[in-house]
């Protein structure tokens, strides 16, 4: 579904990934771990094509198509989704509003109506019960004065009724208190399906054992270092970065 | 494509004007200059009381004898105030047409403008008299106002036929003396429109004008004059459009509102006049005095979106002479390419427990400039006078600028006023998350701009508020992706 080859990616000439290869099937999820500043945010940027980075070498293909020239609106529409590490305020735009605009707009670009209101009400009614999310919440403007937590919540509300087909978690765990985690990955877990992908980026085990990966890489300079099974997870968490740090190294 | 504040920029200065065109009507004009000559031509032309004429006269003097203000943050050619013609009339009006007789030409205008003067405003329940130019050419509705005896009526028709009204309340509120350019208007106005609201009446549907400016080099002055007698009420619409031309076009505009006892007035207008080319050519120069007096308990508010103009000077205001009246102002002003605008309000507290709320929002992108300029006024005897101000600004790109000038007299001890403001830039990064969720930078913009705006756009009437969002959207992102 998603394949990097030897993807290279800088910002103002400074080289931050260095050569990913990765590639994710329908079906799986995938966990990308690694210490701060290793790259992980940037990888999930330019796999969306923000275009504050400069793809210098490599490339990505999704289904089969190279996304080199793809709009990261194009991107969206053809089912890539970001949950972003930090979301942005979008002051006197509610949710719902934004929610419609996005949905209909990805509708035009199939060259489909602009989905029936009857059947947004239903599907906002039904995306919100999933993630236990108070219905006044959604008329309030996007992320402007949501707490850490309920930032993060909204984002997977947001990839609910956007039903994406390569949905990036990034840090999605970070600032969630322990009920909303396990709300949040139960949601992902109803939203997965053998037609669909998962790539989680976080920094501790204990998502993990909400969503189970199939596979756990680590990003460490720009690279993935190592990748294994969802006990590699485990492995990290117990003895820290240091040991991949030092065997990279050599 | 990706949003850059370069890309951006670009774009913005390469959007053209989306209704450039010029449609052929034969006029009757009069030559050039100003004298009192002319002034009294206007007036016959209109075949008005003695008493109209005089009152005319008095103004041109005044006129004469003033110079144009040069206070205001913007830079321009002075208009050449001889080389202007002082009336233009489309030869095709005649006030006892209905619709179908209208000019065919004129509908096509009204058609590409997206103006309708058909069924469908009356199902929207909108009166239109439209003016094009400088004279009314259709007028709806007439007849389901005059059973609940209110007049609405081109001002001119309004001279002749409710005289004792207009002489009593014309220049009440912007005496002829007041500034230059209502001098100028109290001298040579054409038109305009003329409604009275009886006591206690609720006015069943939004009255609504059009504004044109049609024939080059055509100065436009208009004159409204809205009175709503003791505890009536009245929303009207006030939307206009001009045709591309090269040459500067002078607007200067007077609005009176006379808001009696318990009376409430909404006064929305949705302003688009030409703004100049992406050099900053040509456009419609925009010099409107509008005010607003409320007796007691009476209630003003001032709505404003504009988009329009090359540069645009306007400070709607209200006057709070009655005990516990209320004056609001909600505007949005969008500036583009070499645009310039001085706008804001000024809210005079004279009665007591009088209380004002502004709420300004200034977008600008280009190379243009916005100001707002707000006088909030207590004075001595106005105990318990409140007032709140809201003034934020949102820049696109970094030519173009975005200044307040807040101004506050205050004097009386027991007056509470607060003042915020805020600047913000539209992000790269908000731009790129709705990107990311499928929406492109042309309407994502769109979506940002409307959300900073909706405090605003939320005051405005539903059919009203759609346009206006339209025109929000068209006048800063229609080229941008
Ligand atoms: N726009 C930018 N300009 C300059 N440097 C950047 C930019 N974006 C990212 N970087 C740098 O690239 C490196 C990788 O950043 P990135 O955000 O991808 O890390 P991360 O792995 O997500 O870290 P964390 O775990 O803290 O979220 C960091 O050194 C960061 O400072
Ligand atoms: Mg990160």
């Amino acid at each position: 579904m998603l394949k990097i080859k030897d993807l290279h990616a800088s910002v103002d000439d400074k080289e931050i990934l260095r050569g990913i290869n990765l590639e994710v099937k329908a079906g799986e999820v995938h966990a990308i771990m690694g210490p701060n500043g290793s790259g992980k945010s940037t990888l999930a940027s330019v796999i969306a094509g923000n275009e504050r980075f400069e793809v210098t070498q490599g490339s990505i293909e999704l289904s089969g198509e190279d996304l080199e020239e793809v709009s990261p609106e194009e991107r969206a529409h053809k089912g890539v989704f970001l949950s972003f590490q930090y979301p942005v305020e979008i002051p006197g735009v509610s949710v719902t509003n934004f929610m419609k605009t996005a949905i209909n707009e990805s509708r035009k670009a199939k060259g489909l109506e602009d989905m029936p209101a009857k059947d947004m009400l239903k599907l906002i009614r039904e995306k919100s019960e999933l993630l236990e999310i108070d219905r006044k919440f959604l008329s309030r403007s996007l992320n402007e004065g949501f707490s850490g937590g309920e930032k993060k919540r909204n984002e997977i509300f947001q990839m609910a009724m956007l039903e994406p087909k390569v949905a990036i978690l990034d840090e999605t765990d970070s600032g969630l208190d322990i009920d909303a985690l396990r709300i949040v990955a139960s949601g992902v877990n109803k939203l997965k399906s053998k037609d669909n992908a998962v790539i989680l980026i976080t920094h501790y085990q204990r998502l993990l054992e909400y969503i189970v990966p199939d596979f756990v890489h680590v990003l460490h300079n720009g690279k993935i270092v190592k990748s294994g099974g969802k006990e590699l997870a485990l492995e990290l968490e117990e003895k820290g970065y240091d040991w991949l740090k030092q065997e990279t190294a050599v | 494509m990706a949003y850059t504040e370069e890309e951006l920029k670009k774009e913005l200065e390469t959007k053209e004007y989306e209704y450039g065109f010029y449609t052929d009507i034969e006029s009757d004009t009069f030559p050039v200059g100003l004298n009192e000559e002319i002034v009294i031509a206007i007036s016959k032309k209109k075949e008005e009381p003695e008493w109209m004429t005089q009152w005319r006269l008095e103004a041109f003097r005044i006129w004469e004898s003033m110079e144009e203000p040069t206070w205001a943050n913007v830079h321009y050619e002075k208009p050449d105030f001889q080389k202007i013609s002082y009336y233009s009339a489309p030869k095709s009006a005649d006030p006892n047409k209905t619709l179908d007789d209208v000019d065919p030409d004129l509908l096509e205008m009204y058609r590409k403008l997206g103006i309708s003067v058909d069924e469908q405003k009356k199902l929207q329940n909108v009166a239109v008299d439209i003016v094009v130019d400088s004279v009314s050419v259709a007028t709806t509705f007439k007849k389901t106002l005059a059973e609940k005896g209110i007049i609405f009526m081109p001002i001119s028709e309004a001279i002749k036929e409710h005289p004792e009204l207009v002489k009593k309340y014309i220049g009440s509120v912007v005496p002829q003396k007041d500034n230059f350019y209502a001098a100028l208007n109290s001298a040579v106005f054409t038109d305009g429109s003329f409604c009275y609201i009886p006591k206690g009446v609720r006015c069943p549907m939004e009255l609504s004008t059009y504004f044109r400016i049609n024939q080059a080099g055509t100065g436009q002055f208009e004159r409204t004059l809205l009175i709503a007698d003791e505890d009536s009420y009245v929303s009207y619409l006030e939307g206009c459009t001009a045709p591309s031309r090269d040459e500067n076009q002078l607007h200067a505009a007077v609005v009176e509102l006379i808001a009696l006892d318990g009376a409430e007035i909404k006064y929305s207008t949705v302003q688009n006049w030409f703004p100049g080319n992406s050099e900053g050519k040509g456009g419609v120069f925009n010099f409107v005095t509008k005010r607003a007096i409320c007796e007691k308990n009476a209630k003003v508010s001032w709505t404003q979106v504009e988009t329009g103009s090359a540069v645009t000077w306007k400070y709607p205001s209200c006057i709070l002479k009655g005990d516990n009246s209320i004056g609001e102002f909600y505007s949005i002003a969008v500036t583009n390419n070499y645009q310039q605008a001085d706008t804001g309000t000024k809210m005079i507290h004279l009665g007591k427990n009088t209380k004002s709320t502004i709420i300004s929002k200034g977008i600008s992108a280009g190379k243009s400039q916005n100001s707002y300029r707000g006088l909030v006024q207590i004075n001595s005897r106005a105990d318990g006078a409140r007032n709140f101000s809201q003034c934020d600004s949102l820049l696109m790109g970094n030519e173009c600028g975005a200044h307040t000038f807040p101004y506050i007299e205050a004097k009386n001890k027991t007056a509470m006023i607060e003042h915020e403001a805020t600047t913000s830039k539209i992000g790269e990064d908000q731009i790129f998350y709705c990107n990311q969720r499928g929406i492109d930078t042309e309407k994502a913009i769109a979506l940002i701009v409307n959300g900073f705006s909706k405090e605003v756009l939320n005051k405005l009437p539903m059919e009203f508020a759609v346009e206006a969002q339209k025109l929000l959207e068209i006048s800063l992102e229609g080229s941008v992706g």
